[in-house]
């Protein structure tokens, strides 16, 4: 880290012009070394999953976005976006083309082609399991570019080398993990980057270019509408400051337009772009600026005092117009039955709207609010440089550095609703800190340069530092000058052009005040060093251990430091693949829906796109529903199978069993005869002695403890470490077809139906079909 | 613990083995659609033997569509050029039920049967042997027996019935828990009480001896001509036995001959100190069950109803001026066991399919607002062969958790039955459905599975006449946007 800053900070410094055009090609040679070396890093630090598990893709999402990526490659670009998939929320189906934000797909698809037609044989697979590494390479180059418009070439190295491994983009952009945040984030700072390149060149170019990065990310990603509401925001920022530009506006009108008319384009956002609250900010912001944009023509162009009486016709005309256009938002708003705000945009703003109004929102745990030690496990010091980093960004304010500031401050925020915004708060926070250690750097070398004894002479501190000030200060002033590519120049160009009187005198007294004595500058730019060094140490480590295990395949280290592997879920996806009727419905909670379609094959009920609440609520009513209920809604649904994942056996937390309140409360919110309360006992799930009747009935207990009194024989359950309620039961309208080794995923068959119907008196026990028997004698347990 | 639960592993990816058959036979079989037991009839064209696939790779759904419809060819059961092919064990208490009910056995004999009496004790009973039944129906005329003789015993009859075979069961008073639980299992309640009998002091048979009036003339047929054949039975059947009532619930199980409404359950030499349990027409005399795989199941509370004697004797019911010269026994048995042994009312459906208006073949996928033709065939077994089957009520479901579309489909009287629709505008995975389920026949089932897909990108309106004024909008500003900035950057 504290290459770049010498490497670059060196030609500031000189007074020869040859030396310095030689050294600045230098310096540009080293940026550029250390940009390759930052993607090659940000690349290599994600393949920590690869080498130590394989090459597949992780988790859930992915695994959709996998499936559909095979499709794209299978069949082309219009049969994607015409998909309609019949192999998932049987019998509902869903249009994936338009349901989908295709940013991810496109560009996985575009790369295996490329790579294909250049006669690499690379599988889509391949392709999509690099995918996030190559494009947080990407990202860091971008962060490069953004810091460096905004503090110069130093910062953002510093900024790209702390956003290649922060750990928090790390965890959504390993190897494998091929879900939309990996294109996302690069998407998200590039667009930043062109909107304060736009902001400081006033080039429409930019701006066309902005707008079309901005595409890009409403492809890729729902966060789009962070870039949407941002914007505007800063650009209101600046309007009322007083730092109105044409600058300003060319940055930001054909971004609404362009960008608007774009987004409609992206069939999943559709008319969304200009329909939903979320997008009334920009629009809200496009009239002010243009209504601002007029006023300072008007003022242009006449007299102070007609000036007067034109002020007060637009300010009046403008209100009439503002208050009209508020009339129709809060109008069209209201008509809305959710205010026209989405459910996840509603839990940004009022953080317990989800847990209190939409159960499936709030049942994801991504969806959750983050603890402190997720800030430090995920951006690590990096929360310490943040303050800095603002505090340098005040000094001196430019138009740049206070976006960075505004997306700083709502990144915190969001991040403080939602565990899963802490993605986007990472880059802000590496920008910043990456600010902040190039500051710091900057002021503690000089301080070290000017006092080391070769360079300078040996008068005292104090006449030095004036010396200093007067040095750097000429530098400043002639503009005009050819060098002004460095940064301090540069910076100080920019800041010169909307108020020239200003500057003098800050950067006199701010240059004085920096230069710090030789032994703590030596100290504190060696605290600084370990910094970065605990820093690094961090984010392999989180790389390594934390953050690399693909959650389809579960490692646990056994006591004499063997490796144990838990591969239960393929097991069991593939033998669902291999034993099942092509057409035959598998019914699972739907965050295995995925999953299901993607490896095994099979249709599904619900996934893990959560677009239907009433359909999950009739998975979730079944699961909660006592057997012949559950057979008769799932028999409905033409289901043949159902899945469970269970972890009392191996101790895996994340079984049904533990999900199982999300199944009641979601499908109670519908299906009222679920009743949270039956489930309950003194406010706790409990599956031990105290359990209720209703929940040692309903089916999820009885699919995933069937048998299990069998393991050990007394039914320890090891995630909820306690013994079940009831250990011996038989299932009437299930039979047990497949459990894991582990017992992880257990599937179950539903019976057919009685061939006969019996009578009433109940003499003889003879109708279980004889093939159940011969199941339940033949399959020996594996724990004895 | 790791390597123990490998063979458990395997255990279960093993298990939908497909059992072991004779292939020869299944070859011959395998070209003939559409078994009479089967639920869903698949006609694709005949699998190349699938069997010989490697077992633990073959699908589940081969596994069952082959054991259903493999199961009733290998035990003989129902091949349409040689029904007289089938066997019929009768278990007796004694052989000389075999003469004194020689006009029933004779009956089914004439009709192509191949009758094989045994003891109901006979140690040596055994309904299958290696997995194969060696009969397709049972006729239990051993209301008395207490245990079966041999392999067999209550489980192990409805065992037989559950693979789709057929029985008749007679009680009587003598009537054993055993026989009891059989009905039971199958949805019908003999009354509890061991000594109790049908009386009805209204509609008993007019006698020589005026008995106690157990001797019932019943004419409370079931109005079905699929049960009951064409020809009405004129004469009153004579009943002399136990009632026994069924599930209102119960979908399955038929009253052919129920009580009149005086009649009631009750111990005809004891007074009757409490009201009887079982009264009226809530009394059944005779019923048929007809399983959800159509096996069928017939259970009378009298054994003499099938006797030589009642089937001759003359009758005239209590209060009524007409006398018969012959009872309607012998109609009346020989019809119900012509529908139960599946000499009527047997259909089988199949070879659904259908096609977009105008085009051939099947799609594997419609359009919403698609016009879709449907084509299902239907034939009815008339005891030799297959007819078609003609009807005015079968409907086809274009359906996806509830019916889209509901049609009655139309005939061509030869087995053809034809519809045409629109797909309606909700896209998801549709199924063509039809369910039928007539008093009598055999339920048909079947259903296809059809996705339907929304509009693709093109296939909307490209031109909305309405949108023109917005067309128009568009390009009048875009054309005033260019030549406004011609006039100010070149009109000074």
């Amino acid at each position: 880290m504290a290459s770049p800053e010498s490497a670059v900070n060196g030609p500031t410094m000189t007074a020869g012009a040859a030396s310095k055009s030689l050294r600045n090609a230098f310096g540009g040679v080293i940026a550029f070394i250390i940009l390759v070396l930052i993607g090659v890093l940000a690349f290599s630090i994600r393949l920590f999953s690869v080498i130590k598990y394989e090459s597949v893709i992780h988790e859930f999402d992915p695994y959709f976005n996998y499936r559909v990526t095979q499709f794209l490659s299978k069949n082309g670009i219009y049969d994607f976006w015409n998909w309609f998939d019949d192999r998932t929320w049987y019998p509902l189906g869903r249009v994936i083309g338009g349901t989908v934000y295709p940013g991810l797909t496109l560009t996985a698809g575009t790369i295996w082609k490329v790579v294909n037609s250049l006669n690499i044989p690379l599988s889509v697979e391949t392709v999509c399991v690099f995918t996030a590494p190559i494009f947080s390479a990407f990202a860091s180059w971008a962060a490069y570019l953004l810091t460096k418009e905004v503090k110069g070439p130093g910062a953002g190295l510093t900024a790209a080398a702390l956003l290649a491994m922060v750990p928090s983009y790390i965890s959504r952009s390993v190897a494998g993990s091929y879900d939309n945040e990996a294109v996302a984030i690069f998407a998200l700072v590039f667009t930043f980057y062109l909107y304060i390149k736009t902001l400081n060149t006033g080039s429409l170019f930019y701006a066309t270019l902005n707008a079309l990065a901005y595409f890009y990310m409403v492809c890729s990603w729902g966060g789009y509408t962070f870039i949407i509401n941002l914007i505007p925001m800063h650009v209101l920022l600046c309007i009322v400051t007083g730092r109105y530009s044409s600058r300003l506006y060319i940055a930001y009108a054909p971004l609404v337009v362009l960008g608007t008319l774009l987004a409609s384009l992206v069939p999943v956002v559709g008319f969304n772009a200009v329909l939903t609250s979320e997008h009334f900010a920009s629009f809200l912001v496009f009239i002010i600026i243009h209504v601002v944009a007029l006023a300072y023509y008007i003022k242009g162009i006449l007299s102070p005092k007609m000036f007067k009486v034109a002020v007060t016709l637009v300010v009046s005309v403008g209100l009439a117009v503002c208050c009209a256009v508020i009339a129709i938002l809060i109008a069209v708003v209201a008509s809305s039955p959710t205010k026209g705000w989405s459910g996840r945009s509603l839990t940004l703003l009022d953080p317990t709207y989800a847990s209190k109004y939409i159960p499936i929102i709030a049942s994801v745990s991504e969806h959750q609010p983050p603890t402190w030690p997720s800030y430090f496990m995920d951006i690590n010091v990096l929360a310490f440089l943040v303050p800095a980093g603002i505090i340098a960004c005040f000094m001196p304010l430019t138009d740049s550095s206070s976006f960075v500031i505004l997306y700083i401050v709502t990144s915190v925020y969001f991040s403080g609703v939602m565990v899963r915004l802490m993605l986007v708060l990472a880059p802000a926070a590496c920008i910043l800190s990456g600010i902040a250690l190039s500051e710091a750097f900057n002021v503690l070398t000089r301080s070290i340069k000017f006092q080391l004894p070769g360079i300078a002479g040996n008068p005292s501190i104090a006449s030095e530092e004036n010396g200093s000030s007067t040095v750097v200060a000429p530098n400043d002033i002639p503009k005009t000058e050819e060098a002004a590519k460095e940064k301090p120049a540069k910076k100080n160009r920019k800041k010169e052009k909307e108020n020239v009187e200003k500057k003098p005198t800050p950067s006199k007294t701010e240059k004085r005040l920096l230069v710090l004595p030789l032994e703590a500058s030596v100290i504190a730019v060696l605290l600084l060093v370990l910094l970065g060094a605990f820093y690094v140490v961090h984010c392999v480590w989180a790389a390594a251990e934390a953050y690399s295990a693909p959650s389809i395949v579960l490692t646990s280290h056994s006591n004499d430091g063997g490796l144990h592997v838990f591969d239960d879920f393929r097991e069991a996806y593939s033998w669902l693949s291999h034993n099942t009727d092509v057409d035959d419905k598998v019914a699972s909670w739907w965050d295995y829906g995925y999953q299901t379609t993607a490896m095994a094959n099979r249709t599904v009920l619900v996934d893990n796109n959560t677009w239907n609440n009433t359909h999950i609520a009739t998975v979730g009513t079944a699961m909660s529903s006592p057997e012949k209920q559950a057979w008769e809604i799932f028999h409905s649904l033409d289901v043949k199978y159902v899945l469970v994942v269970f972890g009392g056996v191996v101790g895996y937390p994340s079984d049904d069993i533990n999900k199982f309140l999300w199944m009641v409360r979601i499908g109670g919110g519908v299906f009222p005869h679920i009743k949270e309360p039956d489930y309950l006992r003194d406010g706790q799930y409990r599956i031990d002695a105290q359990a209720t009747p209703t929940m040692l009935n309903c089916l999820m207990y009885k699919l995933s403890y069937f048998r299990f009194v069998e393991t050990d024989g007394k039914g320890f359950d090891r995630v909820r470490r306690t013994e079940i309620g009831k250990k011996h039961f038989k299932l009437t309208h299930f039979e047990e077809v497949f459990t894991t080794h582990h017992w992880m995923v257990r599937i179950y068959k539903l019976k057919p139906q009685r061939n006969r119907i019996r009578g009433k008196t109940k003499k003889s026990k003879s109708s279980r079909s004889v093939s159940s028997k011969r199941d339940v004698r033949g399959k020996r347990n594996p724990w004895h | 613990n790791e390597q123990l639960a490998i063979p458990q592993l395997r255990q279960s990816s093993y298990r939908h083995e497909t059992p072991p058959t004779n292939p020869s036979r299944r070859c011959l079989h395998l070209g003939y659609f559409g078994g009479k037991r089967l639920h869903k009839i698949s006609w694709s064209a005949p699998k190349p033997s699938p069997l010989t696939r490697s077992a633990p790779m073959a699908k589940l759904a081969i596994f069952f569509t082959l054991t259903l419809s493999l199961l009733p060819f290998l035990s003989h059961s129902f091949s349409p050029d040689t029904p007289t092919d089938r066997r019929i064990l009768v278990l007796l208490d004694d052989f000389s039920l075999k003469s004194s009910h020689s006009i029933f056995f004779t009956s089914l004999k004439s009709r192509g049967f191949d009758l094989d009496f045994k003891l109901a004790d006979d140690p040596k009973l055994s309904l299958q042997r290696y997995g194969q039944y060696l009969y397709d129906g049972l006729i239990l005329f051993a209301p008395s027996v207490e245990r079966f003789g041999g392999a067999l015993d209550v489980a192990a009859v409805l065992d037989f019935v559950d693979s789709g075979h057929d029985l008749i069961v007679a009680a009587d008073t003598t009537a054993s828990d055993l026989i009891k639980s059989v009905a039971t299992e199958c949805g019908v309640d003999f009354d509890e009480d061991p000594s109790a009998m049908v009386i009805d002091h209204q509609g008993y048979a007019v006698s020589d001896v005026d008995g106690d009036h157990t001797l019932i003339a019943a004419d409370e047929l079931i109005r079905s001509d699929v049960i009951l054949g064409k020809t009405k039975i004129e004469a009153p059947v004579l009943f002399k036995g136990i009632a026994h009532s069924l599930n209102a619930a119960n979908t399955l199980a038929l009253k052919v001959l129920s009580g009149s409404p005086s009649a009631y359950s009750a111990n005809p030499s004891a007074k009757l100190s409490s009201p009887p349990s079982l009264t009226g027409s809530a009394i059944s005399l005779v019923s048929v069950v007809q399983a959800r795989n159509n096996a069928r199941i017939m259970i009378s509370g009298s054994l003499d109803l099938f006797s030589n004697r009642y089937m001759k004797s003359s009758v005239q019911k209590a209060g009524s001026p007409s006398k018969y010269e012959k009872s309607g026994n012998e109609q009346f048995v020989t019809e119900v066991s012509k529908w139960l042994f599946h000499e009527r009312g047997h259909l089988k459906a199949g070879n659904l399919r259908h096609l977009k208006v105008g085009e051939t073949g099947e799609p594997a996928m419609y359009r919403i607002k698609d016009d879709l033709e449907f084509y299902v065939d239907i034939f009815e077994w008339s005891g030799n062969s297959w007819e078609p089957y003609v009807a005015d009520d079968v409907q086809v479901q274009f359906y996806m958790m509830s019916p889209y579309v509901l049609k009655t489909l139309s005939t061509d009287k030869k087995g053809l039955y034809h519809t045409s629709f629109k797909v309606p505008d909700v896209y998801g995975v549709f199924q063509f459905k039809v369910e039928y389920q007539k008093l009598g026949y055999t339920s048909l089932s079947l259903s296809k599975q059809i996705p339907v897909r929304p509009f693709r990108h093109n296939e909307y309106e490209r031109f909305i006449p309405t949108a023109f004024p917005y067309y128009g909008a568009s390009f009048t500003t875009m054309a005033g946007f260019f030549i406004f900035s011609v006039v100010y950057l070149y009109n000074k």
